[in-house]
């Protein structure tokens, strides 16, 4: 499935001893052919340890940096380690690993260089109500139009991308709120990488609650404009540019993928 | 009492407060340098409160006083910009120092000989030998 590519998941995890060692055990049954980092980010419980003790690498945070911090040092460890593919699947369960050779196959077909697991997409059942559809509603529209493809879920924190996003994702990503999703995905689409979308259905959450009040909505839906309205007058750091779409980096990544992807098919 | 007398003092003070600091190494230059300056523009006028009335009228602003007092709001405000700003940036570095101590322990957790508490062991061992001293 995942042929001779490098595949490394990666879980960014905040005191989740409870759930990671049956998140990691799915991961490893279903899928052995990939690794996998927990980003213990500054925990205060022993997640570091229960992750490896269920086998798993782990890089621990001295502090607790927010999603977007954990999935940069993610990056970069997979950056480090000659990883061919990222991807981030959340700790706590409700990403369902069963999706990720979908995810994988749509990376492989050399169409997308950043695949995104949507909950709205057909498959599943995952439903949210109120000013937080709305908030969700506006971001697909906007976001639609900037990655110039139909994007149903785009705080969705399922996700693969390749090798020049992983290059470029270790060197930038936002730390703050809302930008391990939205401003992520902004940058590397108005920096030319292509974002595709994979429906997958999502589980329930096994540990946690959703944060669901009309006024933490109305919040949610203003701070979210604020990131999207950031996302697009901030300017990109021009070294960026070397592993983005058109430069040298990137037509010899997609050289290779394709011989790769031939000579695979001659196997089958 | 006269107004200058009060505001001269308190000039003075500060001014002198500024050098103290910067003679106990607790200000950095670069910081010391803006701060200094303002204090020896600002500690003349404690003395003299007249003294910029006629610059003020000419920018219609009715008193000295009340063009120090802008001026002064205007130079907090850009004085705190400037430390959110040094904020951000050390922010930056941190996040960067974070990271790099997080992959060199995974580094060295990976070749073995890096130790790595279990809290959740170590409770467990506590609690065992409590079991064991209230038996």
């Amino acid at each position: 499935m995942s042929g001779d590519r490098r595949v490394l998941i990666i879980l960014p995890a905040w005191n989740e001893e409870d759930g990671l060692p049956s998140v990691l055990r799915e991961i490893q049954e279903q899928l052995p052919y990939v690794d996998t980092l927990v980003v213990d980010d500054g925990s205060a419980d022993s997640t570091a340890a229960v992750a490896k003790a269920a086998g798993s690498a782990v890089a621990q945070l001295p502090f607790n940096l927010g999603v977007g911090g954990a999935m940069r040092l993610g990056y970069r460890y997979a950056q480090q380690h000659g990883y061919d593919v990222a991807i981030q699947v959340d700790a706590d369960g409700q990403h369902d690993p069963a999706y990720i050779p979908a995810l994988l196959e749509r990376l492989a077909t050399g169409e997308a260089d950043l695949v995104i697991g949507a909950r709205f997409a057909g498959d599943g059942n995952y439903k949210v109500g109120g000013p937080r559809k709305w908030a969700m509603k506006l971001l697909s529209v906007v976001l639609s139009r900037i990655t110039k493809t139909k994007l149903t879920d785009t705080t969705s924190g399922f996700r693969a991308c390749n090798r020049p996003l992983i290059e470029f994702f270790a060197r930038w990503y936002p730390v703050e709120y809302l930008g391990d999703t939205i401003e992520s995905m902004v940058g590397a689409a108005r920096s030319g990488f292509t974002v595709r979308q994979v429906p997958v259905s999502m589980r329930a959450r096994t540990t946690g609650t959703p944060s669901a009040s009309p006024f933490r909505a109305m919040v949610y839906l203003s701070r979210a404009g604020l990131v999207l309205l950031l996302a697009m007058i901030r300017r990109m750091p021009k070294e960026l540019k070397e592993f983005a779409p058109g430069s040298r980096y990137y037509a010899a990544f997609t050289q290779r993928a394709a011989e790769r992807r031939r000579r695979e098919l001659t196997k089958a | 009492m006269q107004l200058s007398i009060l505001t001269s003092i308190t000039g003075l003070l500060v001014l002198g407060y500024i050098l103290e600091l910067l003679r106990r190494q607790q200000l950095r230059e670069k910081y010391a340098a803006i701060w200094l300056a303002i204090g020896l523009l600002v500690a003349p006028l404690g003395f003299v409160p007249d003294l910029l009335d006629s610059t003020a009228r000419r920018l219609g602003v009715a008193s000295g006083a009340s063009l120090v007092l802008f001026a002064g709001f205007v130079l907090i405000l850009l004085v705190s910009l400037h430390l959110s700003w040094e904020t951000s940036r050390l922010e930056a570095e941190t996040r960067t120092l974070a990271e790099d101590v997080a992959l060199i322990r995974a580094h060295l957790v990976q070749q073995g000989n890096y130790p790595m508490a279990d809290r959740a062991a170590d409770a467990s061992a506590a609690d065992a030998t409590e079991a064991q001293v209230n038996s």
